[in-house]
């Protein structure tokens, strides 16, 4: 048994080139599941340098994740999670309080990471995300175009530059039905000050601000590319990068693309400013995300110290030094660039945007809000009906799931 | 056969059925009766999330289920009878529909709206696999045979690529810009979306089935042309038969059984598309009831899934798949008690 452990370890310590740039010699095996975009491969490939690691990355973590914390023991110690996803393993009690490791291990890290519910340490977070306004600061400087703060400039400038025809359409939208386009409204909700679920858990989309939102989005639509319920983040970069877009509401961690030269027709003229606001004196129509990590609960303690190690390893300075531009880190040595200046706007906003909610309501509201809105769009139901239809489609799901009667 | 050895032959096989078959299928049918829910309490939690410099906290009331003394969330299981079924057809809405006279309101529901694409896209299928895998099969017979081989190989190819992979692969084609759609637009010099409309997909969607599926109709037949009797072939060629009419009254005939074979397995196939609408991205125009099924079972970001809804609509699934073969499983069973007299 023992030879085999010494074997198995010194096969990785062969694969992750040695221990070389890591603080200590990790002895025991840790792995780790998280999401698969590009701030992750860093994250992960720091925490290898200790050894005796395995990363899986896996864009579908989020089904997997619940079911391989919630084993006994845990099939991962480390878990990568967003503020969206980590409230099944929150709720199920598969993740462990870190506040002893942190005291011990955590000396680099800013109060500002610590996720905290109910004062309990839950999570370390690495860095920030959210959807804000993306533009070609070399089409806005020709048509002598100021950049948009509310979405009604955003449609005043999307007709001049249609106008001008400089690009196939003036707007991208990540509005792939599901929960992209959920997303979406999401955002636009929010910015019109809609609230998605009362104290008594019953919904309350089929309003006011409701019917701004889809109102507003249908206006939007009108300048995007006709397919945009196919079309996803990663095709609105594309879109971006090909130069067939203008302006996009698009995430910040999609920010380092524009500039890779491999990919990008566009490298230095895309600019990003805040996310527009839906309506004065509001929030900006966006919400805040957080990407970390978590330890799992059922592994040994001797386990959970490895783990937390490891992973302060792949969060440490030197780790964002070589890879700035992937993402909003918070981590210090962080120098944000050009494009990091929209999250930053929006992040500081006065009144800021809300933190997407970790609620189980929110599940459910983001699926029905998913399967329901595209009727509208594709218009075979009015937005009154749609609304209608999202609520009815929550209660359905929440009286199934228990948290109505 | 003494029933000893038959049992012995058939035994692992009826085991195995039972295990990967009949197990599951039981256990589908009883969760589509039951609702299993963890039990709930909300609570004021405090949580604080970072911002760009500092943290926000706020205090929200959460709805968090009860954990037992090992961790694991306590759940109960609830004999609910056909309450599953009622919100996966939602029979109420169809009628109110129906009393309207309003078609829109019922394609409004999603099981209505994807059996309507499901039927449509088996019924239509059909056919045109028939009709190009004989074709196919009688072009290759008549076919030299020095280029035979390489003919076959080329049309079992589109057989073998995995179904997702192939529908990604026509979604790549025409979307956006795709190479195809781009060519399309400068044949007939005008702007084409291929994914901004129902029937647009849905006539994608076919071409891409009858591409993926005609090669197996293709090779069944082309094994039973090998069978046909020479003798009758000549003499109906003797008695004036043209070409369509050995076609029709000999090689048809004699390739019924076969026909049966490929309808059979074509019917069980086409009524659980889903490849298509996952490779395709179509789940804003066009759904099926097997994405339908899969839609319940994916779980949100707060791991919710609706099992019982899945397991109703699994099952409708199934009954929705018998319905459609009993006419072609009872001609066999009538040839069959026929043949064995």
């Amino acid at each position: 048994m023992m030879k085999k452990l010494l074997l198995a370890g010194a096969a990785s310590l062969a694969m992750t080139g040695g221990a070389w740039a890591c603080a200590f010699e990790n002895t025991v095996p840790v792995s780790s599941l998280s999401a698969g975009f590009e701030a992750w491969k860093s994250v992960t490939e720091a925490m290898a340098e200790c050894g005796n690691f395995e990363a899986e990355l896996d864009q579908e973590f989020r089904t997997k994740q619940p079911a391989a914390f919630a084993a006994n023991p845990s099939l991962y110690q480390i878990g990568g999670v967003s503020n969206g996803t980590v409230t099944p393993l929150i709720n199920e009690g598969t993740i462990r309080p870190l506040d002893d490791l942190v005291a011990a291990y955590g000396e680099n890290l800013s109060p500002n990471q610590l996720i905290r519910v109910d004062g309990q340490i839950m999570a370390v977070a690495m860095m920030v995300n959210t959807q804000h306004l993306m533009y070609r600061q070399d089409i806005f400087d020709e048509l002598g175009l100021a950049v948009p703060t509310t979405w009604d400039e955003v449609i005043t400038v999307a007709e001049a530059i249609q106008g001008a025809g400089v690009v196939d359409y003036p707007l991208g939208g990540t509005m792939k039905s599901g929960w992209n386009l959920a997303q979406d409204f999401n955002n636009m909700f929010l910015g019109f000050g809609g609230q998605f679920v009362g104290d008594d858990s019953m919904p309350m989309i089929n309003t006011e601000a409701g019917m701004k939102a889809l109102d507003m989005m249908q206006r939007l639509t009108a300048f995007m590319d006709p397919e945009y319920l196919v079309s996803d983040s990663t095709y609105v970069q594309q879109q971006f990068q090909q130069g067939k877009i203008a302006m996009a509401n698009l995430w910040a961690s999609r920010g380092g693309a524009m500039d890779n030269e491999a990919e990008s027709q566009v490298v230095g003229l895309v600019n990003a400013a805040a996310a527009p606001l839906a309506m004065e004196g509001g929030a900006p129509a966006t919400t805040l995300w957080w990407d970390g990590i978590v330890i799992a609960k059922n592994i040994t303690d001797e386990e959970a110290e490895a783990a937390f190690r490891v992973a302060m390893e792949g969060l440490d300075t030197e780790m964002v030094q070589g890879a700035n531009d992937e993402a909003i880190w918070l981590i210090s040595g962080y120098e944000p660039n050009r494009l990091a200046a929209g999250a930053i706007a929006t992040a500081t906003a006065s009144p800021p945007p809300a933190s997407y909610p970790s609620t189980s309501q929110m599940g459910l509201m983001h699926t029905a809000l998913g399967n329901e809105l595209p009727a509208f769009f594709t218009g075979e139901r009015g937005a009154e009906d749609t609304l209608a239809a999202i609520e009815e489609a929550y209660i359905t799901a929440a009286k199934e799931a228990g948290i109505l009667e | 056969m003494k029933f000893r050895t038959f049992a012995m032959f058939v035994g692992p096989s009826i085991f195995l059925m039972i295990l990967f078959i009949a197990a599951p299928l039981a256990t589908v049918f009883l969760q589509s009766f039951q609702i299993t829910q963890p039990v709930v309490e909300t609570q004021q939690v405090e949580t604080c999330t970072p911002g760009f410099l500092e943290q926000t906290c706020v205090t929200e009331t959460k709805t968090v289920p009860v954990l037992d003394e090992f961790g694991n969330p306590v759940t109960t299981t609830e004999w609910v009878g056909f309450l599953s079924y009622q919100r996966v057809l939602q029979l109420d809405r169809v009628g109110a529909a129906l009393a309207a006279g309003s078609w829109q309101q019922i394609m409004a529901i999603d099981f209505w709206k994807a059996l309507r694409f499901t039927l449509t896209f088996t019924l239509l299928t059909l056919p045109l696999i028939l009709v190009v895998g004989l074709g196919l099969a009688v072009a290759v017979n008549n076919a030299a045979k020095a280029i035979r081989g390489q003919i076959i190989f080329v049309s079992l190819l589109p057989f073998i690529i995995t179904p997702v992979i192939g529908s990604l692969s026509i979604y790549w084609l025409f979307v956006g810009d795709g190479i195809l759609t781009a060519g399309l637009e400068w044949w007939l010099e005008r702007d084409i979306a291929m994914f901004a409309q129902a029937w647009t997909i849905e006539v994608l969607m076919l071409f891409y089935r009858v591409w993926h599926v005609a090669p197996f109709a293709f090779v069944i037949f082309y094994a039973g042309l090998q069978t046909v009797n020479q003798d009758t072939l000549e003499s109906a060629i003797i008695d004036g038969a043209s070409r369509w009419d050995r076609l029709r009254y000999v090689v048809i005939p004699h390739l019924m059984p076969l026909i049966i074979f490929v309808s059979l397995i074509h019917l069980m196939d086409a009524y659980r598309v889903f490849e298509e609408v996952v490779g395709f991205r179509s789940q804003a125009h066009v759904i099926s009831l097997q994405w339908l099924t899969y839609d319940f079972l994916e779980p949100d970001d707060a791991g919710n899934r609706a099992i019982s809804r899945a397991s109703a609509s699994a099952m409708l699934t199934m009954i929705g798949i018998v319905i459609l073969l009993i006419p072609l499983l009872r001609r066999t069973w009538r040839d069959h008690k026929g043949s064995s007299h």
